[in-house]
């Protein structure tokens, strides 16, 4: 009787407990709470911790770039087309791809009332390329010449500027490189390109935490792994001046905590939504759901040094290309979170073209023939390496799955534990098949999805993918006369990839996101990034 | 009692040493290179990921790295973020207070309502009212507590509106109750049936029979005589599970976004800053440390047979 008596308790709980998770369909979106802390005018959106010190140069990943690019303005921007908008120059001109004039636009200041001068552009940039102060993003400053001189492959640096910058007056500088690069204004729109006061050089260290820019927003504060404010700066001059008052970064522990937030009303924007609310957020959200692609994509990369790939016939890999079902898997595993890739360059960036060709469509058939015709898989296993922390489990096993079941062939995912794993692995040719790569748009050009990835000499090339042909196609797109030119001489470059497949493009990146009653004019540009200038406050 | 407490607090150095030199070795043995972590998938400069080692002091062996970190340790500077370049110092004292807060909420709630409940169900054991309350307890036993979180996140937080779903910035009281639920009841569950098993054993024993045949008054016969006896058990329980809670749970915290000890560890491991992990594992020792040391001379008070020399 007794036991009886315990029963009944047990499934009383499991009643409560079930009808408070049923019934569903929540109608918070409606609260109109009032979000603690914010000042009027001002918008709020998820943002993490930066990485690093808030310094252009030393900031590649898209928390601290979502800051940077509200403090700092570039010579140039981009539309939603990829086309060039001029932010601080007048132009950047140039005849022979090699030297290059840029004119900046009179009048603009830094948030500390100094004047932004062609010096401010050419002593920046001669600090963030050396290799002393240990930029991140030092690199990007290797196509002008002289940077041997401050950024030497080994030991200290000779000089302390780059021979091809010259300030010419108070508005103009040129920019000369070792070699024509006629697409070099696109990569000018990149933020580590922006000008720097001389404040700067006084403390690089205390700057970094409290940066002085010429961007549409000036720096308010920053609470550590909680907070960075920024407020509009009334004194910007640019084509983004800020819609809103100023901005809220709010760093969130989790994308759950993050959305659990945008729903209850304080916070307006958030820039993912995660797994466990994607397949209710649209109708949490309505209209005010983001979902819309974005240049990125993500593909398999076999390791051409591993005893799978090694002189692998590239017959095999257009097989496997076709072994997986790329509109099934975005649909169901990854919720319609990505949309199935149909070239090696991601929809929305110039020169992105139709390729005529069915590598990227699932014929079971085919798939098994082509494999077979190209000699198959040594020893009729493949592995696909991935980090586990990243939400890559699902997908891939479905990959695997798919290939699988279309070829035949054991294909076994290889997780490592975090993406610090995988990358080492991928750094020391330690991979034993394919690795998942993913490339996200420096700048909008096709051109980005293929030197930097499989060229024999880019540093991004884990897959060590190397053909005589098609470097030769890549140089000649980079000594083409006009940017046109080489976007076309890249594009049939990217037809011969077809041929040799350097990897198999999966699948381009959307971003799911959504924002609050409380904004309007909520838009996404090329990265993924919302323009958040652009967003008004109701 | 003075020589005790000296040779115990002498005891934790060894231990104090032990420790971060293990979390010292786990973090180094593990794979993946923070400083080449930072460029990601981007370019990466080989030249410019050594000047950045040398300057870090990271290219040198272990032994070394461990003797720089203890003797800068030593002179109160718990190093500085790899990625960041904020001081580690800085990161605690960020994510510390807000965790005590919240651990001391919880262990209040476990205290209070833990002893209350295991009490009432134990005086009248094998009734109905210390069924059902086992029951209870069994099921915050095998409730996971994310599941338990988001649940009570939903029904709180967006269908009563009682409280805000997430902890704010400045993470006042009000907010962090909720959180505290979560965190204690699973220890809450545990102190109930520790009491309610050593109240209901007591309470059949010789000096109780003895005090009720004295004719004392039920007050002071369960206040004093039984509660003192009955606390032995659940006070070693609680010691230790003051620890745990300082330690921060991440699950709950990441659940209601309390930017706590919990939520600094997982980051700083997940980046490989070996120094802020190592930091924060220190403190969370020191703190176990002391609260064992507590529980032993709380023995002394409750049982007056246990004596230190």
């Amino acid at each position: 009787m007794r036991g009886a008596k315990s029963a009944k308790w047990v499934a009383g709980a499991i009643v409560v407990a079930l009808s408070a998770t049923a019934c569903g369909g929540s109608d918070s979106g409606d609260s109109d709470a009032k979000e603690k802390g914010k000042p009027a005018g001002y918008v709020s959106i998820d943002v993490g911790e930066p990485q690093k010190p808030l310094n252009p140069a030393d900031t590649n990943e898209s928390l601290g770039s979502y800051v940077i690019q509200s403090l700092f303005t570039q010579l140039l921007d981009f539309d939603s087309k990829g086309g060039i908008v001029y932010t601080n120059a007048e132009s950047v001109e140039t005849k022979d791809s090699k030297t290059w004039t840029v004119k900046l636009k009179p009048g603009w200041k830094f948030h500390n009332g100094e004047d932004v001068t062609a010096k401010s552009y050419v002593d920046a940039w001669n600090w963030y390329a050396n290799t002393k102060n240990k930029m991140q993003n030092a690199p990007w400053y290797s196509d002008i010449k002289g940077f041997k001189d401050v950024h030497p492959e080994k030991g200290e640096p000779t000089k302390d500027v780059m021979s091809g910058l010259k300030v010419v007056d108070d508005t103009t500088f040129t920019i000369e490189l070792d070699k024509p690069v006629p697409y070099f204004n696109y990569k000018l729109g990149y933020a580590t390109w922006a000008p720097l006061p001389k404040a700067f050089y006084a403390d690089p260290k205390a700057f970094g935490q409290k940066p002085i820019g010429n961007g549409p927003y000036q720096f308010e504060k920053w609470n550590h792994k909680k907070l960075i404010q920024v407020k509009a700066f009334d004194g910007y001059k640019g084509p983004n001046k800020a819609a809103n008052k100023g901005v809220l970064f709010k760093n969130y522990a989790t994308v759950e905590a993050a959305y659990q937030d945008l729903i209850s009303g304080n916070l307006d924007m958030i820039r993912q939504v995660g797994p466990k609310d994607l397949p209710k957020y649209k109708q949490d959200l309505g209209d005010r759901a983001i979902d819309q692609e974005y240049a990125a994509i993500q593909s398999l990369n076999p390791a051409f040094y591993s005893k799978t790939f090694k002189d692998i016939d590239p017959k095999v890999l257009q097989g496997l290309s076709m072994a997986i079902d790329r509109k099934t898997i975005t649909k169901t595993v990854l919720n319609g979170t990505r949309t199935p890739a149909t070239s090696f360059t991601p929809v929305g960036v110039q020169g992105n073209q139709q390729l005529d060709t069915d590598i990227f469509t699932y014929d079971p058939k085919k798939a098994k023939q082509l494999v077979k015709e190209g000699g198959g898989v040594p020893g009729n296993k493949l592995t696909i390496q991935y980090n586990a922390d990243g939400g890559h489990k699902e997908w891939i096993t479905a990959v695997c799955e798919s290939i699988r079941n279309a070829t035949g062939v054991d294909c076994v995912p290889d997780a490592k534990p975090d993406f610090q794993t995988d990358l080492e692995a991928r750094d020391n040719d330690q991979v034993k098949g394919f690795y998942r790569g993913g490339w996200v748009a420096d700048y909008p050009l096709n051109v980005n999805f293929m030197r930097e990835l499989y060229d024999t000499k880019a540093e991004s090339n884990n897959g060590r993918f190397s053909d005589k042909d098609i470097d030769a196609m890549f140089r000649k797109g980079d000594n083409a006369k006009s940017l046109d030119e080489s976007i076309k001489f890249y594009q049939d470059a990217e037809k011969a990839l077809l041929k040799k497949m350097p990897a198999i493009p999966l699948w381009q990146y959307r971003i799911n996101g959504g924002h609050s009653k409380a904004v309007d004019n909520v838009k996404v540009d090329f990265h993924g990034d919302f323009e958040i200038t652009g967003v008004t406050a109701k | 009692m003075g020589r005790y407490v000296a040779r115990r607090l002498l005891q934790m150095i060894p231990v104090f040493i032990g420790s971060t030199l293990l979390v010292f070795a786990m973090m180094y043995a593990l794979p993946g290179d923070p400083v080449r972590a930072l460029a990601g998938e981007q370019t990466v400069d080989p030249a410019q990921i050594a000047q950045m080692k040398k300057d870090l002091g990271l290219d040198l062996p272990l032994w070394h790295q461990y003797v720089n970190y203890l003797g800068n340790l030593f002179q109160g500077d718990f190093g500085t973020q790899i990625a960041s370049g904020r001081p580690v110092a800085d990161i605690i004292t960020d994510a510390f207070p807000i965790t005590i807060r919240l651990a001391l909420f919880a262990f209040t709630f476990t205290v209070l309502v833990g002893i209350s409940i295991g009490i009432f169900a134990g005086l009248k054991a094998d009734t109905l009212r210390d069924r059902g309350l086992l029951v209870l307890t069994l099921l915050l036993i095998s409730i996971p507590s994310f599941v338990l979180g988001y649940l009570l996140q939903y029904v709180f937080a967006f269908e009563m509106g009682w409280v805000e779903p997430n902890v704010s910035e400045e993470a006042p009281a009000g907010e962090l109750i909720l959180p505290a639920v979560v965190l204690g009841s699973l220890s809450l569950a545990y102190v109930a049936r520790l009491t309610r098993t050593s109240v209901a054993e007591n309470l059949r024993s010789d000096y109780m029979r003895t005090a009720v045949a004295k004719g004392l008054p039920r007050r002071r016969i369960v206040g004093v005589h039984l509660m003192r006896n009955s606390l032995i058990p659940v006070v070693t329980f609680l010691g230790t599970d003051l620890g745990a809670l300082l330690g921060g749970a991440v699950v709950t915290e990441g659940i209601f976004n309390v930017k706590g000890v919990g939520n600094a560890v997982f980051d700083a491991l997940r980046h490989r800053e070996g120094s802020t992990v190592v930091g924060i594992v220190t403190l969370i020792v020191v703190v176990y440390l002391v609260a064992s040391l507590i529980v032993d001379l709380l023995y002394a008070v409750l049982d007056p047979r246990i004596r230190y020399a």
